[in-house]
């Protein structure tokens, strides 16, 4: 069985409307970063979040509702807490998130504490019959002022670290224009992510950050296959102009590129309807990154080098100048 | 024979180290050297507290401070060990951070509150009534000689004086207050000593940690309240004069124990209720009975972290070093503080950065949905390979397999733990593991169409992919190695899971795919490759 074969799409051809688009989606997230800002989750602020399960053992309870819990919340002391459900509205599973502000310094030790005493206290048929620690509280965090700041340096240092070590490598691989470029086209994929975060309203928490290093790295890797065919095929059609080598490149590989994606996007979008909660944002990022990456790959990243090397060199330099290593 | 081959034998030894390390997962009845080597799951996974602690170093000297976290930790490691929690981590996090994970335990209150627990034993006399007396008057005089220091004190001494002016009443509002100054207004006599009413104890407490409040105190003397009952918040409390000579400490203590009194002990606050025990060391308990005999008819108070315990009156003299602190304990309070004592104090303070707690059920939860979710993928990908290059992919399909139990082998001798974005992780390399094979079969199907032979086409196709592998899995190692420098617990285990995840396929995919072909699939003259 065979997909892609002996395909001969003049993706070069395409680039300038390919711009367009990419150009309208990096305008739409920065757009969306700059309204809406992101919504950075508590590990990078600080606060409280505890996820409660309070479906009663008793089924002839009736099911809290979530005004319910966000009134005793208020009246409690916590008017700010962000209440959410999680996954179906009859499991009676909520999210609390209570961000300390960042004028203040301190989220109190006792804040969750706090939390719990209230939900025991006003909610007692409700937890009956299950043990507090171990069922009704599936998990809680409490991430204090000074970790939640060095977190989010670090992370934003951490994307920019990978960024520059894969431009070394490729450039000690490559060439510096193939280097700036495929980083051009990951940060093209990264702003467009981070966008699609922002304006959705999703939480960046530390697994976002993960994914977002995941997809540099497998977006990269894409584009490298590419790159690579280019530079072997530079070589044999020494008398071809660049954009058809570029694009026999880019059609040599396209079989590869489609199923890897696809593969990579099976296993992702199991995670994301299989996962089950916790990795639900994770999978998403993962697999909107599979997308995004593939597609700048294939139309940004090589489309960038043959644009650049026109606007800075003559034509048979450029040649030169993409073979001269190796 | 063929003869001896470098391929064949790193083959076998990573088949042997993979099953060796898997075998504890799949088979319960292993020697015990082998099956402890078995996967470790992460705090996400089984539930368990964390909690990164922040030591404070600022208050000791140069010196001091290099060896105090390392000191912290040991105190804190036997204290948890004697908590009897199951596999504890504790860290050390950079300069002056602690990470400590408990994997299991559910009551994180009581764990937390013995991590952070200090326990200053101390043993004073208390005052004679006349000399309470007496440093009260004190310092009574002290404080009105300066009230305006006492900002609280002094609002509360203008209301005293509107209420004795308009009502020409003495100051029967307050109950029977022990003195005419405004600090002794706040406390009547009660049964033992002194007694602050529900209502003023804040205000008090506030007076006690106040350093201008204790310039007031007469020296050689200290005000101490008792211990707060913890079923109300109106309950009032009794307070103490005591002298502030330290008579025993919590250094001359050899070891403490919790023990239930019986149920038919005459004295309340043993009877049925547990109560610490304590053992002095030698020198403690000659001091111990010198103390006691010195000071037959007075009472002994015992303090920890300056609140009044008990404070028994001496009978006679007491020889052997044993004594009892009592104090409406519950038995996990009794508990916490016999290890504290027991395992003596932390060298610095500490205060918890951050918190996690999982609870079991979730962790439960995401092992189930992630397991779905990786075998959903898995056979989706390897009945996708199975259709699209037929043998080859039968073949990449066992190395797929293969390369799962490497990871979950490589996890399991590393001592690394596998965590909920460690499980994210290895279903992606799932899905990025066939790769490196798409990338080979894709070239071998192009040198077939060049025409070819199987073997020769297989030996180019090899010989050109190899590069585009290497190049394409070095830049998602860097992506994985950055991600562990920066992550920290379940994010590390996501970037070790991505990282042996990419090794690992890469050795499938150039060795041991290579090997099946060139030994099984082209073999002879065969004029046809299934791919």
């Amino acid at each position: 069985m065979r997909l892609m074969q002996n395909t001969n799409i003049n993706f070069v051809g395409m680039r300038k409307g390919a711009y367009v688009i990419s150009g309208i989606l990096i305008l739409a997230a920065i757009i969306g970063l700059a309204v809406r800002g992101l919504n950075w989750s508590i590990d990078f602020t600080s606060g409280v979040a505890a996820k409660v399960d309070l479906k009663a053992l008793d089924t002839s309870v009736a099911p809290i509702q979530i005004d319910e819990l966000r009134t005793v919340l208020k009246n409690n002391g916590f008017p700010e807490a962000e209440i959410q459900h999680v996954g179906i509205v009859d499991d009676a599973t909520f999210m609390i998130k209570i961000k300390s502000a960042e004028s203040k310094d301190e989220v109190s030790g006792d804040t969750k504490t706090a939390i719990i005493e209230i939900i025991k206290t006003n909610f007692p048929k409700h937890i009956e019959g299950r043990d507090m620690n171990r069922d009704v509280i599936e998990e809680i965090y409490e991430v204090g002022p000074k970790v939640g700041g060095e977190l989010r340096t670090d992370a934003i240092l951490a994307v920019v670290i990978s960024l520059i070590l894969m431009i070394i490598y490729i450039w000690f691989r490559f060439e510096l224009t193939f280097g700036l470029m495929a980083i051009a086209a990951l940060a093209h994929d990264v702003i467009i992510i981070i966008g699609v975060f922002a304006l959705t309203g999703k939480e960046i928490t530390i697994q976002i950050i993960a994914a977002l290093l995941t997809i540099v790295g497998y977006s990269i890797n894409d584009t490298i296959v590419i790159f690579d065919r280019v530079r072997e095929d530079l070589k044999i059609r020494r008398k071809d102009p660049v954009e058809q080598v570029f694009n026999y490149s880019i059609n040599e590989t396209l079989s590869r590129t489609v199923i890897t994606s696809g593969t990579t996007l099976i296993t992702a979008l199991a995670l994301y309807f299989f996962g089950g909660t916790v990795l639900h944002d994770f999978a998403l990022a993962i697999s909107l990154g599979v997308i995004i990456g593939t597609y700048s790959s294939i139309f940004v990243a090589s489309n960038l080098v043959v644009d650049l090397t026109h606007a800075t060199h003559k034509e048979k330099q450029a040649m030169q100048h993409l073979t001269k290593r190796k | 024979m063929k003869k001896f081959s470098w391929r064949g034998l790193s083959i076998i030894i990573f088949i042997c180290v993979t099953a060796f390390y898997l075998a504890p997962l799949a088979i319960p009845n292993l020697p015990e050297w082998w099956a402890k080597n078995k996967l470790k799951l992460g705090l996400d996974l089984k539930g368990g507290m964390q909690i990164l602690l922040e030591v404070d170093t600022s208050e000791l000297s140069v010196a001091d401070a290099r060896g105090a976290v390392d000191q912290n930790i040991k105190i804190i490691r036997e204290r948890i060990d004697q908590f009897g929690v199951a596999e504890p981590s504790i860290q050390k996090l950079g300069e002056n951070r602690i990470m400590v994970q408990l994997p299991g335990v559910s009551d994180y209150q009581a764990a937390e509150n013995l991590i952070k627990q200090t326990a200053m034993l101390e043993f004073k006399i208390v005052a004679q009534p006349e000399e309470a007396k007496r440093v009260l008057d004190t310092i009574d005089a002290n404080i009105n000689a300066n009230l305006s220091f006492f900002p609280a004190l002094e609002a509360l001494d203008k209301q005293d004086k509107a209420i004795l002016a308009d009502t020409l009443a003495s100051a029967d509002s307050l109950g029977n207050p022990a003195g005419s100054g405004v600090f002794s207004s706040l406390i009547r006599p009660g049964e033992m000593d002194y007694e602050v009413q529900w209502d003023n104890v804040d205000i008090i407490q506030q007076l006690l940690a106040d350093s201008l409040f204790q310039r007031a105190v007469p020296a050689g003397w200290q005000i101490s309240l008792d211990r707060a009952n913890t079923e109300t918040t109106r309950a009032d409390r009794a307070l103490h004069v005591l002298s502030s000579a330290v008579e025993l400490s919590g250094a001359d203590l050899s070891k403490a124990k919790v023990e239930y009194g019986s149920s038919t002990s005459t004295d309340p606050r043993i009877a049925n209720k547990p109560y610490i025990s304590i053992e002095m060391k030698r020198e403690g308990a000659r001091k111990f009975e010198q103390v006691t005999a010195d000071n037959v008819g007075k009472r002994l108070a015992i303090v920890l972290d300056g609140i009044v315990y008990s404070a028994p009156n001496i009978q006679e003299r007491i020889a052997g070093g044993r004594a009892q602190i009592t104090g409406r304990f519950t038995s996990s309070e009794a508990n916490e503080l016999a290890i504290v004592l027991n395992t003596g104090n932390l060298i610095a303070p500490i205060t918890p950065a951050s918190t996690s707690i999982i609870g079991a059920t979730l962790g439960a939860d995401s092992i189930r949905s992630g397991s779905t979710a990786g075998i959903i993928g898995l056979v989706i990908v390897m009945f996708f390979m199975l259709i699209y290059y037929k043998v080859g992919g039968l073949v990449s399909d066992f190395a797929l397999v293969f390369n799962v139990g490497f990871i979950l082998a490589m996890l399991t001798a590393f001592g690394a733990t596998l965590t909920l974005p460690g499980i994210a992780g290895i279903i992606l390399t799932i899905g990025m593991a066939v790769d490196a094979n798409v990338l080979v079969f894709e070239r071998i199907r192009e040198e077939l169409d060049a025409g070819k032979t199987p073997r020769s086409a297989c030996d180019a196709g090899y010989k050109r992919a190899t590069i585009t592998v290497w190049d394409a899995n070095v830049t998602t190692l860097i992506a994985a190695i950055v991600l562990y420098q920066f992550g920290t617990g379940p994010i590390r285990g996501f970037a070790v899971t991505l990282a042996i995840g990419i090794i690992g396929s890469m050795f499938c995919a150039l060795v041991f795919v290579r090997s099946i072909f060139d030994t099984f699939i082209i073999t002879g003259t065969k004029k046809t490759l299934s791919i």
